[in-house]
């Protein structure tokens, strides 16, 4: 069902662009973040479907990299912006 | 016969998970302080992803491609609560240092 996976994908494709709103609206920096993560969980089902879709098995394994690097920009972001301490609760 | 059934399995699973990929973005858009935010996009959000990689797995034949996608679910599922849990702590703190609770940009 290469069609139905294409169609899903572009839905998806347009959850993240309303995603981009909260960037642009979000009060703390820390909506923008949850951004990112929305990027990341949606960016890989898109990856996926378009890996079954358009017979690319290699796209699997960027989606696999995208999951690791959403949480790494996440944890980035906590630590830089949390200066760097973060022993006390 | 089976097929079809698992065909319209898969499809099912994949229009399920599209809602609730749906749901979460309406979520983050919508809801009023950031930790109602988290809240929606690393729980509804994720089960997205399994039901979008549960019909995939029913369209695939090969038992690798299978394996691996239940792998990436298994990477995801963690991957979103470590990130979900930091972002709540550093919003937390924030919270604690400024005085000023994410619950003001109500609207």
């Amino acid at each position: 069902m290469p069609d139905l996976d294409l169609e899903l994908a572009f839905f998806l494709l347009l959850n993240i662009a309303a995603g981009l709103v909260r960037v642009v609206r979000g009060p703390t920096p820390a909506d923008c973040m949850l951004a990112v993560q929305l990027f990341g969980t949606t960016g890989v089902a898109v990856l996926l479907l378009l890996a079954e879709a358009q017979n690319l098995p290699a796209l699997r394994d960027v989606a696999l990299t995208f999951v690791l690097l959403a949480v790494l920009a996440t944890v980035a972001f906590v630590k830089r912006s949390s200066g760097g301490r973060d022993d006390e609760s | 016969m089976s097929e079809i059934a698992l065909q319209w399995l898969s499809a099912f699973a994949l229009f399920l998970g599209v809602f609730f990929f749906f749901a979460g973005t309406v979520g983050l858009l919508r809801f009023p302080d950031t930790y109602t935010r988290i809240h929606a996009l690393t729980k509804a959000d994720n089960l997205g992803l399994g039901l979008v990689i549960f019909g995939l797995m029913l369209q695939t034949e090969s038992w690798t491609v299978m394996l691996k996608l239940l792998l990436i679910w298994l990477l995801a599922l963690p991957a979103s609560a470590t990130a979900c849990h930091l972002l709540a702590r550093h919003t937390l703190r924030s919270e604690r240092r400024t005085g000023a609770p994410a619950r003001k940009d109500l609207r």
